[in-house]
């Protein structure tokens, strides 16, 4: 009999419209001293299975048949008993670190309080014990901060902290929904180490709930593939990276970006698993004729030189006042060519996003100079240049959720640059330019009288983008377009980038901190680390031959699918 | 057309928590006999209380039917005047409703646009805008209304004044509603302007008046929608206040708030229902305003929405 054993589980969400099964015959098994990876795009129910087994699914959710045997005690729906586990024998790390713990608790009071509830301790060895278990989870000096707040401990080391509370009450079990995805790769590297080296120590059984191939080739001995509900998969995780069988797993490890080597396009399956080959976008149309086809002449395209950023507090009262002005950005300087992708790559804080706001004029420099064309984007004497360029630098962003008006039509957001950038055009050649765009992209023409909360996030960000390509840009900003979305989705979103480029002569410039992600995708690369450029190199030389050994740090940290053997 | 409209209505999120709740059913049945009777005033009410021949004197201080000496003919009773107490009531909540809607349209034209630029412009523009709202906030809506009704009466001759009542109470009581729409549409286009497809606006160049108004503000009025609900009845409640400060409507031209003021005279001496009906009256119309506002605060929070 192994320790925990799922069989069966049904989970259904009954809303007004539909059910939806989030769980279908969904078994499997764990033993102490395993940690067993549960890895699926959104919407898979991964989660779903995890909260089950502590009984915490929402409302209106709920198991309709199935057994959750924890050490032979069966306790799928029964709340009583799952009470006095839960805490005890299970402990839950969230994936957001900033909301899982109580702000308005010191750490001490909040370690203290799961450890009375669970053990029976008296204050002063429930105290002793939590400053043992802060030392254990790597947290230096915790006779000192185990009486801070938490908002006074960085976002990985507050992981550290609710990893501590998980393991507070020697529990046998741990499940972890997303435990580094909120965090940056060095950190994430501890993380997993950590939680690695704990399941040997304490011959602990752990449940790794991800999206991530990378962290799961580190970190799990078996892996369970999930999609819509059911399990397509399971088995050592060895096996299915390297020889998956069935075609939606096969799919998911071909849309990771190899960490190793540059590949010219992802391979990708469709449904039936039939590899689709050609390229997702007819490039024929006429809007190509229209602008026609703008020649490489390898000009130099953007030229930013000793770009500073500070911000400012603007505190009427500040007793020191270098303290009061952060610097996102110092003597930041870098050249894009025209038509090459250029990557900017770092953790967060880096200044990744402050470069990509001056670029696209949104925020002013301190100081420094950028310049598009040998002309000066930010001259405080000539405003008017700002409009010069309007429709030549474009962005992409992030969240394909907040990036689309959600009160208006498809067509209509695709048409609005249209219609501003060229007063007089006709409504019939709006209409021909809107109808070229969303094929371009790679949507049907059904979507234009459709609303933005109708599509899903690779699909709103192809709306994005071809919004962006509205104006014809010849700069595109793209940052982190694809963070946000499943693996398979990105690697369509990063082909069809790809082609994009390709035929339009486009240059990019691309931000991540996705380092396999920049490795597909880039020409050259800097790699930035809080606001100072550290190494500027065509992307294979960096990955082959880092100099700065804060690269070789990153190219170390990062989970890697080829690591396993 | 009407009913598939309605049909598509309680297909919606929005449409099915209301088909679940009493309440909002309830006070939407309520609220619609209310505004639909006076805006139909003329066919509904069994008596026209402003035609002179129609009333008589003989009538006055008629009891309601069920009391002793009540008449068939005036259900609720009659006035002083003669004037048959349902009609006169069903009259005056147009005037109120009138007064109602439009003081906080005024109301809402003004704090949201003042609102919404300040929230997106920023800097000292915003900083005056919002010490105003803060100041007016501190003085009661009531006190407000009756400075503007004030300064109106120094300006407006007396002959004319009883013609302008209704401008005066529209334009006073919409001047002490506004600071409530600035401060939530500047709240909420804070929150709206860091979104990235205002970002993505900003990028293409479109101009700051067409971001705030095209773009922003059909983002935010699901919140002006529900104080402005919530406002409607307060304004109700305001304008009778006023009538029965008797800085309102004048007695020729009666809403609920001036009935109540003279049925208060005829209190003591027992005629209780010249003053109890049409004060009742007040409270379910204000009422039902108000659990249809509470409602839709629910129903429209998207935090809430599991419930």
């Amino acid at each position: 009999m192994s320790f925990l054993d799922i069989k069966d589980l049904d989970i259904e969400y009954q809303t007004r419209k539909e059910t939806i099964e989030a769980g279908k015959n969904v078994s499997f098994s764990l033993e102490r001293g395993e940690i067993i990876g549960i890895v699926g795009e959104s919407g898979s129910g991964k989660s779903t299975v995890a909260n089950a087994i502590i009984n915490l699914i929402d409302k209106p959710g709920k198991i309709t048949s199935g057994s959750i045997k924890l050490d032979g005690i069966e306790f799928c729906n029964n709340e009583n008993i799952v009470q006095k586990v839960r805490g005890k024998k299970i402990g839950f790390i969230f994936q957001d670190p900033q909301t899982s713990l109580n702000p308005l608790f010191k750490i001490k009071d909040q370690l203290i309080e799961t450890i009375q509830t669970h053990l029976k301790l008296n204050h002063n060895d429930a105290e002793k014990k939590s400053i043992d278990l802060l030392r254990e989870v790597g947290i230096e000096n915790p006779e000192k901060r185990i009486n801070e707040y938490p908002h006074q401990f960085s976002g990985g080391m507050r992981q550290r902290v609710v990893i501590a509370l998980a393991i507070s009450c020697e529990p046998d079990l741990i499940i972890a929904d997303e435990p580094t995805t909120a965090l940056d790769v060095s950190i994430q590297f501890k993380i997993l180490k950590l939680l690695k080296q704990l399941t040997i120590e304490r011959n602990l059984g752990v449940i790794i709930i991800t999206h991530d191939m990378g962290v799961i080739a580190e970190t799990t001995d078996r892996v369970v593939v999930m999609r819509l509900g059911k399990i397509v998969e399971q088995g050592k995780t060895i096996e299915i990276l390297s020889n998956p069988k069935s075609i939606e797993c096969k799919s998911l490890v071909m849309s990771v970006p190899p960490t190793n080597k540059k590949i010219d396009r992802f391979k990708l399956l469709s449904p039936e698993g039939k590899k689709i080959t050609n390229s997702s976008v007819n490039l024929t149309n006429n809007i190509i004729k229209n602008w026609g086809v703008r020649d490489i002449n390898n000009k130099k395209l953007l030229d930013f030189i000793n770009v500073t950023k500070t911000f400012d507090d603007n505190a009427i009262i500040s007793i020191n006042k270098s303290e009061s002005k952060i610097k996102a950005l110092d003597r930041v300087s870098f050249q894009i060519f025209e038509g090459e992708s250029f990557g900017l790559v770092g953790e967060s804080g880096s200044g990744k996003s402050t470069i990509a706001k001056i670029v696209s004029s949104l925020i002013s420099p301190t100081s420094g100079e950028v310049y598009f064309e040998n002309v000066s984007l930010h001259d405080p004497k000539n405003k008017l240049i700002k409009n010069k360029f309007r429709g030549q630098i474009q962005m992409i962003f992030q969240d394909p959720y907040s990036s689309l008006n959600p009160r208006f039509k498809v067509k209509n957001i695709i048409a609005e640059p249209i219609k501003f950038l060229q007063k007089n055009i006709g409504s019939d050649l709006i209409n021909k330019n809107v109808n070229d765009l969303i094929d371009i992209v790679g949507m049907s023409r059904q979507s234009l009288e459709r609303y933005p909360h109708e599509f899903s996030g690779g699909q709103r960000q192809r709306i994005s983008i071809a919004r962006a390509l509205a104006t014809r840009p010849r700069l595109l900003i793209c940052d982190e377009p694809t963070s946000a979305l499943d693996v398979s989705i990105q690697a369509q979103v990063l082909n069809l980038l790809k082609d994009l480029q390709d035929q339009l002569n486009l240059t990019i410039l691309f931000i991540s901190h996705d380092l396999p992600v920049i490795r597909q995708m880039c020409d050259r690369t800097t790699v930035l680390k809080n606001g100072v450029v550290c190494e500027t190199a065509e992307t294979e030389k960096l990955f082959n031959s880092p100099k700065h050994p804060y690269t070789k740090e990153l190219l170390n940290l990062m989970p890697k699918i080829e690591s396993i053997e | 057309m009407i009913a598939k409209m309605i049909n598509n209505f309680l297909d919606t999120d929005i449409g099915y928590s209301f088909k679940k709740s009493k309440i909002a059913i309830s006070s939407t049945v309520v609220f619609l006999i209310i505004v639909f009777a006076s805006l139909l005033a003329g066919i509904v009410a069994p008596y026209n209380p402003f035609d002179p021949a129609s009333i008589s004197l003989m009538d006055a201080f008629t009891p309601p039917i069920w009391v002793e000496g009540g008449d068939i003919n005036f259900i609720l009773g009659t006035d002083q005047q003669g004037r048959d107490m349902l009609s006169t009531m069903i009259y005056g909540s147009r005037i109120s409703l009138t007064v109602g809607f439009a003081s906080i349209i005024f109301a809402m034209i003004l704090g949201v646009s003042l609102g919404v630029t300040s929230g997106y412009l920023g800097g000292r523009y915003e900083i005056v805008v919002m010490r105003f709202t803060d100041v007016q906030l501190t003085i009661p809506s009531i006190l407000m209304a009756l400075l503007v009704d004030g300064i109106a009466r120094g300006f407006i001759s007396k002959s004319l004044h009883n013609d302008m009542a209704i401008y005066v109470l529209i334009i006073a009581i919409g001047i002490s509603e506004w600071p409530q729409f600035a401060r939530v549409t500047r709240a909420a286009t804070l929150v709206e302007k860091n979104k990235e497809y205002i970002l993505a606006s900003k990028i293409i160049g479109l101009s700051n008046l067409v971001i705030m108004f095209k773009h922003i503000l059909p983002n935010i009025l699901r919140p002006v929608l529900v104080i402005a609900t919530i406002g409607l009845s307060q304004a109700i409640i305001t304008e009778s206040t006023l009538s029965f400060l008797g800085v309102g409507f004048p007695p020729t031209n009666p809403s609920l708030g001036t009935l109540i003021r003279f049925g208060n005279n005829f209190l003591f001496s027992g005629e209780w229902w010249i003053t109890f009906f049409p004060a009742i009256f007040l409270v379910v119309l204000a009422l039902s305003i108000n659990l249809l506002g509470d409602w839709m605060r629910d129903a429209l929070n998207p935090k809430l929405k599991s419930r």
